[in-house]
């Protein structure tokens, strides 16, 4: 017990950590580098260099803050997603329910550029959680008629095209001023980031992380299996209630801000889990929070530093690092069975 | 409210799926310390009843007492601190050990996060002990046999501390040894710890052994509650499964495969429970055969009369007369061959009048 006690707490100290560093490492490093003397008295408020300034404060610092709570975001939905379908490699991506959320927030943002608005926050996260619910929705009932672990997430990666296609339909209908815009978020994206979109995801993610947490007796219970849970005294209809839209609040958060972001929700848990050595709630969602930052953040430095001064979509960085880790995921499944 | 002093009463249950009745009237009554098995063919609804009696089914009738309390007015949490389960389905776990599974029991005893205290884990190693699993606390749940990890959700259950248990099929995949080893501590928690046992079970010659009482579900109801003597009576298993394809003798447990039909080809001179292995070789190669002289109460009765096409017997310690003579004289003239499982030569006791018939035999005699 003492032994993993202890690597439980070096692996979330460790996590935490390297989120601060590598904040610091996208704050500091980019087409312009900032050195780390610059950037600590910005943050202090009393930065002399008002081009460094502006940097700093406008475009990094709450782009690096996007991509920390966003990863955690896009990690946890994925955990949570994995517990509900005893499925290993169920994530908001593979089940179609980013796909679902970007159909609704690409159509709430050509009808509100079509009347000239600018889309509020309100209604792109809301749009985000009703197209996420109605996918997670389909799935579901897919769920009940194909029972087989592969065939579900076939069906949710199905889902997924049908929502792209629709997606990339509708794209095409809005007007050529907002398109560079539009295509950069429906392709996946941190950029673009301001203080007040960190505010509003920071509220929604929080509150869900807090609720999650709170909830982790139960999700230790659950993922014994339903009857097991049901004997132990939960209400498992209620409890996977909850558990849908914890999920899908979470997922639906991330694709408003960042559009799709593949593969996080699944590659982010397995690794933490190898970590740990346990896979208890109480520990795993803290250390997926904390592990979907540093991934995050890994990847949105990576896509903006490898073809500099080009900037690759987000999605294609997270998928280099992530499908391999799917991969291995099933393998060992396999050999397990 | 009715008033009940029983561990678990159970009033005309009725359960089924979408509103159809599966199984009518379930009515039992278990004390403290007490095995009820439920036994019946396939899709009799066994598992259906359990399932109503767990609330993870809606009863479409009838209620659940535990200690004179209504299940369904009873909180989830004190529901699951009488009751426990234990499952044919495999828990699927990932990174978990064989003491984290049994701790998983605490649930309804632990706080908001389910942290265990120090009464907890003194419960948990407890219960492991009692179930003869203490040693494998640190192997990961996964690679433990069929058996240990049976007993492992044993101690799980155990250690939730309940009145009742609630087992489907618990020796489904376990070999002889494990079954054996299972039902025993079963039995031994049910005396140690006055724990109440519920549960169903294939294996006919096992529930005959451990249940207090039997209840027999086929078609849609409980067609016959009682104590094993009961229940286990002359052809009444044949007809709860609706044997048509061979036999199964309730006094023995014995079954056997259909006997071959026709004219007695081969007479088989048996007794003693010599003649059984030699009936069933008959019956693998499909020759008819008779087969004598029998007391009613040798250990070879069974078998000849489950498989042969007739047996020349004599009731339990009678004796021999002229017309057994003569009948087994005259079928072993109708036979090609006589086999003789019982050795003169050798000793031991064999009846006074086997030479007379080793006798008629003459050259069609085999010694088996």
């Amino acid at each position: 017990m003492g032994y993993e006690k202890k690597r439980c707490r070096l692996a979330l100290a460790g996590l935490f950590s390297l989120n601060l560093l590598f904040l610091m490492a996208n704050v500091c490093i980019g087409s312009v580098d900032i050195p780390l003397r610059e950037v600590c008295s910005i943050v202090r408020g009393r930065g002399a260099d008002t081009v460094f300034r502006d940097i700093v404060s406008e475009i990094r610092l709450p782009r690096a803050l996007a991509a920390m709570i966003l990863g955690g975001s896009l990690a946890l939905s994925g955990y949570l997603l994995q517990t509900f379908f005893h499925n290993p490699i169920a994530g908001p991506f593979t089940l179609g329910i980013s796909s679902g959320a970007r159909l609704f927030v690409a159509l709430v943002m050509v009808v509100c550029l079509g009347s000239g608005r600018a889309a509020g926050f309100g209604a792109m996260i809301g749009a985000a959680f009703l197209g996420a619910l109605l996918s997670m929705g389909i799935v579901m009932w897919m769920s009940r008629i194909v029972d087989a672990m592969s065939m579900l997430i076939v069906s949710g990666v199905m889902i997924g095209y049908i929502c792209s296609a629709i997606t990339d339909f509708v794209v095409a209908f809005a007007d050529d001023a907002d398109i560079v815009n539009l295509h950069n978020w429906s392709k996946g994206s941190f950029s673009g980031i301001g203080w007040d979109h960190v505010a509003v995801m920071a509220a929604v993610s929080g509150i869900s992380f807090l609720l999650v947490f709170l909830l982790s007796k139960p999700i230790g219970a659950y993922s014994l299996g339903e009857t097991y849970a049901g004997n132990m005294g939960l209400d498992v209809r209620q409890f996977r209630a909850v558990l849908v839209g914890l999920s899908s609040i979470l997922s639906a958060c991330v694709t408003a801000f960042a559009g799709p972001v593949s593969f996080v929700g699944i590659a982010v848990p397995h690794l933490v889990k190898c970590l740990l050595g346990t896979v208890r709630p109480i520990v795993m969602i803290p250390a997926c929070v904390l592990g979907g930052g540093v991934f995050c953040l890994l990847c949105d430095l990576l896509s903006r530093l490898l073809l500099a001064p080009r900037e690759l979509s987000i999605s294609t960085v997270t998928a280099v690092f992530g499908a391999p880790v799917v991969i291995l995921v099933m393998i060992k499944r396999r050999r397990e069975m | 409210m009715e008033r009940t002093c029983c561990t678990i009463a159970v009033r005309s249950l009725t359960v089924g799926y979408d509103g159809k009745p599966l199984v009518r009237d379930v009515d039992f009554d278990l004390n403290r310390g007490e095995i009820l098995t439920l036994i019946g063919p396939n899709g009799a609804g066994k598992t259906t009843v359990l399932k109503s009696i767990l609330r993870r089914l809606e009863p479409l009738g009838g209620t659940v007492y535990l200690e004179g309390r209504d299940l369904e007015s009873m909180s989830g949490q004190d529901m699951a601190r009488t009751l426990a389960i234990l499952l044919t389905e495999r828990l699927r776990t990932e990174m978990m050990t064989s003491r984290e599974v049994v701790a998983t029991g605490r649930y309804p005893y632990t706080g908001p996060f389910g942290l265990l205290t120090k009464h907890d884990r003194q419960v948990v190693e407890e219960a492991m002990d009692l179930v003869g699993v203490g040693d494998l606390g640190e192997l990961d749940f996964t690679r433990l046999s069929d058996g240990q990890r049976q007993r492992v959700m044993l101690a799980r259950a155990i250690s939730q501390e309940p009145k009742v248990l609630v087992l489907d099929e618990p020796t489904s995949f376990l070999d002889i040894r494990y079954k054996l080893e299972f039902l025993s501590v079963l039995q031994d928690m049910a005396r140690k710890k006055g724990l109440t046992v519920i549960m169903s079970l294939h294996e006919l010659d096992l529930a005959r052994r451990i249940s207090h009482k039997i209840a027999c579900i086929q078609k849609d109801q409980v067609v016959r509650l009682g104590t094993p003597e009961e229940i286990f009576v002359p052809s009444y298993i044949t007809e709860l499964y609706g044997l048509e394809e061979g036999c199964f003798d309730e006094s023995t447990g014995a079954l056997e495969l259909p006997g071959p039909a026709g004219q007695p080809e081969v007479f088989v001179l048996g007794g003693n429970g010599t003649g059984t292995a030699v009936y069933r070789r008959l019956q693998r190669d499909d020759i008819p055969f008779a087969t004598g002289i029998l007391w009613e109460n040798d250990l070879d009765y069974p078998a000849a009369s489950m498989l042969a096409s007739e047996v020349v017997s004599v009731r339990a310690f009678g004796r021999v007369t002229e017309e057994e003579k003569g009948r087994a004289r005259a079928l072993m003239e109708g036979c090609r061959q006589v086999v003789c499982t019982l050795n003169p030569q050798k000793g031991g006791a064999v009846y006074e009048e086997l030479d007379e018939l080793l006798g008629w035999a003459k050259g069609k005699l085999v010694m088996g």
